[in-house]
C-alpha cells in the first residue's frame, strides 16, 4: 500500500511553539518518506484546527494522521473522532506527544528541541505506516453499579444513580452508613444541624427499592473489567440474624460489657453489643466480639436470653455474598491524621487536647455531653479555649505537605459555637493563612471574629504542655513580633485529613491510582476529576483529596452521571489495543497466562494453545514480553511496528 | 518576655473605652495593612497604624498611649477612606489622645501631666491636642 501520511504540527499557543521551530518541523516533515501533506496550525484540538485535518484527509487522500501536539490521554479521543469523521479508520490517527515530552522539558534550548520533536513524529510516522484500521469490540454491560464506602459522598452517588433507574449496590463496612458527617454537630457556613440534612438521606438509601445496602462490609475481591465486573463481598459476622432483629434494643441497654466509643471518638462508652448512634441506619445492634464477655470466657449471654425474637446468634460466620456490577464508585473518605504523631502537641496524652472531631462530639446536641462543651479532665465548662489550624498539614518536613482545606472554617466554626455556648469565654484561633474559598465562607471568617470577638493569632504554636491544671500554649504574633502565651483551658487541634485506613489495601485490589499519600488519583486534574484512569471506577468525595461537605456532594453526584453516561449504551465499547496470538506458533508453554495481571488469557486444551479474551485484555504488552517463541503481539503495536519506530529514532 | 493573653486581658477596660470614644469596633480589623500603606507621614511614626490596631486587639494599651504616632496622625483620614472593613483609625486616634489629655499621663512622647485640669477640661480639645503635636518635634 503506499503510504499518504498527513503530520499536523501544533503550536498550542506558545506551549510549544515558543520552544520548538514548528515551521521547520513541518517543512522537514514533508520530506520524510511517505508524508503526502505536513502543516503547522496555532491549536490544533480547536474547531478550525480539527476542520484542518479533517479537509487533508479528503483533498490528500491521506492513509494515516499523526497528530503532534500534547499527550494522548488529552486529545487522541478528539482527533480520533476528527479522522472517523472524514472516513478515515480512527485507528490510523495517532498522536506525536511533543509537548509533555519535548518542549516542556527543553526549554533552554530550542536546537535541541525541535531536533527531538522531529524525531518524535518520526517514530510516530513509522507506527501509523503500519497501523491496522480496527474497530472498537463491544462487550455486554451489567448495568448495575456499586458505591464503596456509605458516607455522604457514597449516599449522594447511590441515589443519584438510583433515581435515574439503575440498581446499586451500596457497600459501608461498619455497622451504620453516614460516615463522619454522621459526628459533625453544625456545619458551616450556615450551620445547619448536620444530622437534621442528614438522617433523610440514610433513610432513603435504605429504604429506596433500586439500593441493595450492605453495611458491616468489606471487598473481598474484584476481578472482570469495565461493564462486567464480579465483585466478592465479606458479610462480616454481626452475630445477629438481621433477617428477624426488629431493632428494639433491648440487648444493648442489658448488656454489661463496655468499651470506648468510636461514633464519639473515645469520649463516651457503647455496649459490645451496640448500634454507633441512636440514629444509626440500619438500626439493627452488631456485636462486638472483641469486647464481649462470651466470646472471652463463655459465660454472660444475657443478649441471647432478652432478644424477644431470638435474633442473636453466636455461631454467626462471616458470609460472602457475589455481586455483578458494571461500575464501582470508590467514596471511602479520610481519616483524621493521628494525633499521637504530633508529639509537640502531647501526642494524645494531654487529657484537654481534643481532636477537631473530638470537639465536634462535644458541641453535639447528641454528644457525650449534651451539646454543653466540658473538658475532659474534670468536666468543667472551659473559659479560654485554643483552637490550632494546619496541624500535621502544610509542614512538608514533619507531617504532611499539603492543605487539608476544610480545617480553617471548621475550626472558625468551632470557634463560633463555643462561643454561642459560651458568652464568658474566649476564643483563639492561631494560624498561618485563614483559608476560605467558598460561598459565602469569608463572610463566615469575619463574622466570627466580629461577633464572637474570636481573636485570631498569625503564628504557628510551638509547643503546649501542661501547668497548674492549664495547657499551656507557646505562640507567637508575628504581626507584631511578640512571643505570646496562653494558660487555656482547653485545646483544639485542626488534624489533617488523609485518606482512610483501607483506601491502599482497596486501591490495590481494585488496581487504581493513587497519588504519593493515598488519595485516589483522578483521570485528569483539570478535565476528568471524577474518573480513575482505570476503566469503570469512578471518584467520590474526600477518598479523592480533602474536601468539604458542599464539594463531596457535587464530585458525587459528578460520579453518579458519569456512571449514568456508560449505562446509556447498551453495550460497552473496548480499545481494540489488545494482544493477539498466532496459533500456529504458540508453543502452549502457558507462561503469559502466569504473567497476565488481568486474568484475559485462557488456555485451550485441545488446540493446546493460549488464547487472548479480547473483552478483558487491557494491553499492557505483559505477556508479548514474556511470550519464549514470540508469537504474542499487540494490535498495532506488533515488533515490526516497534523496530521500524526505534529505528526512526535512531536516524541521524 | 512572652505576652501572657487571656480574656480579661485583652478585653479590659481601656480598651472598651477606646470603643466607646471612637465608635470603632477592634475586631473589624483584619490586619491588611492599607491604612498604614497610604498614611501620608507613617514615616514618623513610631508604631504604623495597624499595629496600633492589633496592639489593641491584644489588649495592650499602654504601648499604644505611649506612642509618638497618635500626636503625629494629621487626621487626614486617608486611612479611613481606604480601610475596606471600614475602620476608622483616624477616629481611633482621636479616642486614645483623648484617652492621654483625660488621663493626664506623661508619656515619651508628650508630657499632659503638666497641663492644668482647667485647661484640659475648658479648652478646646482640638487646640490642645494642636498645642501637644507642635510640642512633639520640637
Ligand atoms: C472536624 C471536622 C469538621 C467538619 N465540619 C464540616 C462542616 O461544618 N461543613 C462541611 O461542609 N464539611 C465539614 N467537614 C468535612 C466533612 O466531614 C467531609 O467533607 C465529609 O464528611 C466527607 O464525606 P465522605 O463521604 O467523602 O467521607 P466519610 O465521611 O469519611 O465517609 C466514608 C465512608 O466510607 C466508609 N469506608 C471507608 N473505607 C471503606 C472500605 N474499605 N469499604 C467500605 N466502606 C468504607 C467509611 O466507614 C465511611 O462511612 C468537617 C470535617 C472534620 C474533620
Ligand atoms: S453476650 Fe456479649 S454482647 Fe451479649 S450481653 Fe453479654 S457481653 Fe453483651
Ligand atoms: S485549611 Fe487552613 S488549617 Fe487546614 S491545612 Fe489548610 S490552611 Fe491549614
Ligand atoms: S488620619 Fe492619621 S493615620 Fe490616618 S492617614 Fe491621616 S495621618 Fe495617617
Ligand atoms: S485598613 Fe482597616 S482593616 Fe486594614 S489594617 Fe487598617 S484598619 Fe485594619
Amino acid at each position: 500500500m503506499e503510504h499518504r501520511i498527513g503530520v499536523f504540527v501544533c503550536h498550542c499557543g506558545t506551549n510549544i511553539a515558543g520552544v520548538v521551530d514548528v515551521k521547520r518541523v513541518a517543512e522537514e516533515l514533508a520530506k520524510y518518506p511517505g508524508v503526502a501533506y505536513s502543516t503547522d496550525y496555532l491549536y490544533m484540538c480547536s474547531d478550525p484546527g480539527q476542520n484542518l485535518v479533517k479537509d487533508a484527509i479528503k483533498e490528500h487522500g491521506l492513509t494515516g494522521v499523526v497528530v503532534s501536539a500534547c499527550s494522548p490521554t488529552l486529545h487522541e479521543a478528539t482527533f480520533r473522532r476528527a479522522g472517523a469523521a472524514a472516513d478515515l479508520n480512527q485507528y490510523r490517527v495517532e498522536m506525536a506527544n511533543i509537548r509533555e515530552h519535548c518542549s516542556w522539558v527543553h526549554r533552554g534550548d530550542k536546537e535541541m528541541a525541535t531536533e527531538k520533536a522531529i524525531k518524535i513524529i518520526k517514530t510516530m510516522i513509522e507506527k501509523v505506516k503500519q497501523n491496522e484500521a480496527l474497530e472498537p469490540i463491544s462487550v455486554p454491560m451489567t448495568h448495575r453499579a456499586m458505591v464503596v464506602g456509605a458516607g455522604i459522598a457514597g449516599i449522594q452517588a447511590a441515589l443519584d444513580i438510583a433515581n435515574a433507574g439503575h440498581d446499586v449496590v451500596l457497600v459501608e463496612k461498619e455497622p451504620s452508613v453516614g460516615g463522619h458527617m454522621a459526628q459533625l454537630s453544625e456545619t458551616f457556613p450556615t450551620l445547619d444541624c448536620s444530622q437534621c440534612i442528614l438522617t433523610p438521606k440514610m433513610v432513603e438509601v435504605s429504604q429506596h427499592p433500586r439500593i441493595k445496602l450492605l453495611t458491616y462490609c468489606e471487598i473481598d475481591d474484584v476481578s472482570g473489567y469495565v461493564g462486567n465486573f464480579k465483585v466478592r463481598i465479606k458479610k462480616k459476622a454481626a452475630y445477629v440474624n438481621r433477617d428477624v432483629c426488629n431493632g428494639c434494643g433491648l440487648c444493648i441497654e442489658k448488656c454489661p460489657a463496655k468499651t470506648a466509643s468510636e461514633f464519639d471518638e473515645g469520649l463516651s462508652e457503647r455496649k459490645a453489643i451496640y448500634t454507633p448512634f441512636a440514629q444509626a441506619v440500619p438500626n439493627q445492634p452488631v456485636l462486638d466480639r472483641d469486647h464481649c464477655i462470651y466470646f472471652e470466657s463463655g459465660k454472660c449471654g444475657v443478649c441471647q436470653k432478652v432478644c424477644p425474637v431470638d435474633a442473636i446468634d453466636y455461631e454467626q460466620k462471616d458470609e460472602f455474598l457475589d455481586e455483578e456490577v458494571g461500575a464501582i464508585i470508590v467514596a471511602t473518605g479520610f481519616d483524621l491524621y493521628p494525633i499521637v504523631n504530633i508529639g509537640e502537641y502531647g501526642g494524645g496524652d494531654i487529657k484537654d487536647v481534643v481532636t477537631s472531631l473530638q470537639f465536634e462530639r462535644l458541641l453535639s446536641a447528641s454528644g457525650p455531653t449534651g451539646g454543653v462543651v466540658r473538658r475532659p479532665s474534670d468536666g468543667e465548662i472551659p473559659k479560654e479555649v485554643v483552637f490550632l489550624t494546619c496541624v500535621g498539614s502544610r509542614d512538608p518536613e514533619g507531617h504532611m505537605p499539603y492543605c487539608s482545606k476544610v480545617c480553617c472554617m471548621y475550626l472558625t466554626k468551632h470557634a463560633m459555637l463555643y462561643k454561642h455556648n459560651e458568652h464568658d469565654g474566649q476564643a483563639y484561633v492561631f494560624y498561618m493563612d485563614v483559608r476560605t474559598p467558598g460561598k459565602d465562607y469569608e463572610e463566615f471568617y469575619q463574622r466570627a471574629a466580629e461577633e464572637d470577638d474570636v481573636l485570631y493569632i498569625r503564628g504557628k504554636v510551638s509547643k503546649l504542655f501542661e501547668e497548674d491544671g492549664k495547657v499551656m500554649v507557646w505562640g507567637v504574633d508575628t504581626l507584631t513580633g511578640q512571643k505570646v502565651e496562653i494558660a487555656a483551658d482547653m485545646v483544639v487541634l485542626g488534624l489533617a485529613m488523609v485518606p482512610s485506613a483501607t483506601a491502599t489495601e482497596l486501591a490495590k485490589m481494585l488496581k487504581i491510582q493513587m497519588n504519593q499519600w493515598g488519595f485516589y488519583s483522578e483521570a485528569h486534574p483539570k478535565l476528568r476529576p471524577v474518573e480513575s484512569l482505570a476503566p469503570g471506577f469512578y471518584l467520590a468525595g474526600a477518598a479523592q483529596g480533602p474536601k468539604d461537605i458542599p464539594e463531596v456532594v457535587a464530585q458525587a453526584s459528578a460520579a453518579a452521571s458519569k456512571v449514568c453516561a456508560l449505562f446509556a449504551e447498551k453495550e460497552y465499547h473496548r480499545e481494540p489495543i489488545v494482544a493477539w496470538i498466532d496459533e500456529d506458533e504458540c508453543a502452549g508453554c502457558r507462561i503469559c497466562i502466569s504473567v497476565c495481571p488481568y486474568d484475559a488469557i485462557e488456555f485451550d486444551d485441545e488446540k493446546e494453545v493460549a488464547r487472548v479474551q479480547e473483552a478483558i485484555c487491557e494491553g499492557c504488552g505483559a505477556r508479548i514480553a514474556a511470550c519464549p517463541s514470540a508469537t504474542a503481539q499487540q494490535r498495532n503495536l506488533t515488533d515490526d511496528q516497534l523496530y521500524m519506530m526505534v529505528s526512526a529514532a535512531l536516524e541521524d | 518576655m512572652r505576652l501572657r493573653l487571656s480574656t480579661d486581658s485583652i478585653r479590659n477596660a481601656s480598651i472598651e473605652r477606646v470603643e466607646d470614644l471612637s465608635g470603632q469596633a477592634l475586631s473589624s480589623c483584619y490586619q491588611c495593612g492599607r491604612c498604614s500603606a497610604g498614611c501620608p507621614v507613617v514615616d514618623e511614626m513610631d508604631l504604623i497604624p495597624n499595629e496600633v490596631i492589633r496592639l489593641l486587639q491584644f489588649g495592650q494599651i499602654k504601648k499604644v498611649l505611649r506612642s509618638k504616632t497618635i500626636w503625629i496622625c494629621a487626621s487626614c483620614m486617608q486611612c479611613s477612606a481606604r480601610c475596606p472593613k471600614g475602620v476608622e483609625f483616624s477616629s481611633i486616634c482621636d479616642a486614645l489622645r483623648a484617652m492621654v489629655l483625660r488621663m493626664r499621663l506623661a508619656t515619651p512622647a508628650v508630657d499632659a501631666g503638666n497641663l492644668s485640669r482647667v485647661m484640659v477640661s475648658k479648652a478646646p480639645q482640638m487646640g490642645v491636642v494642636s498645642a501637644l503635636r507642635k510640642l512633639l518635634n520640637g
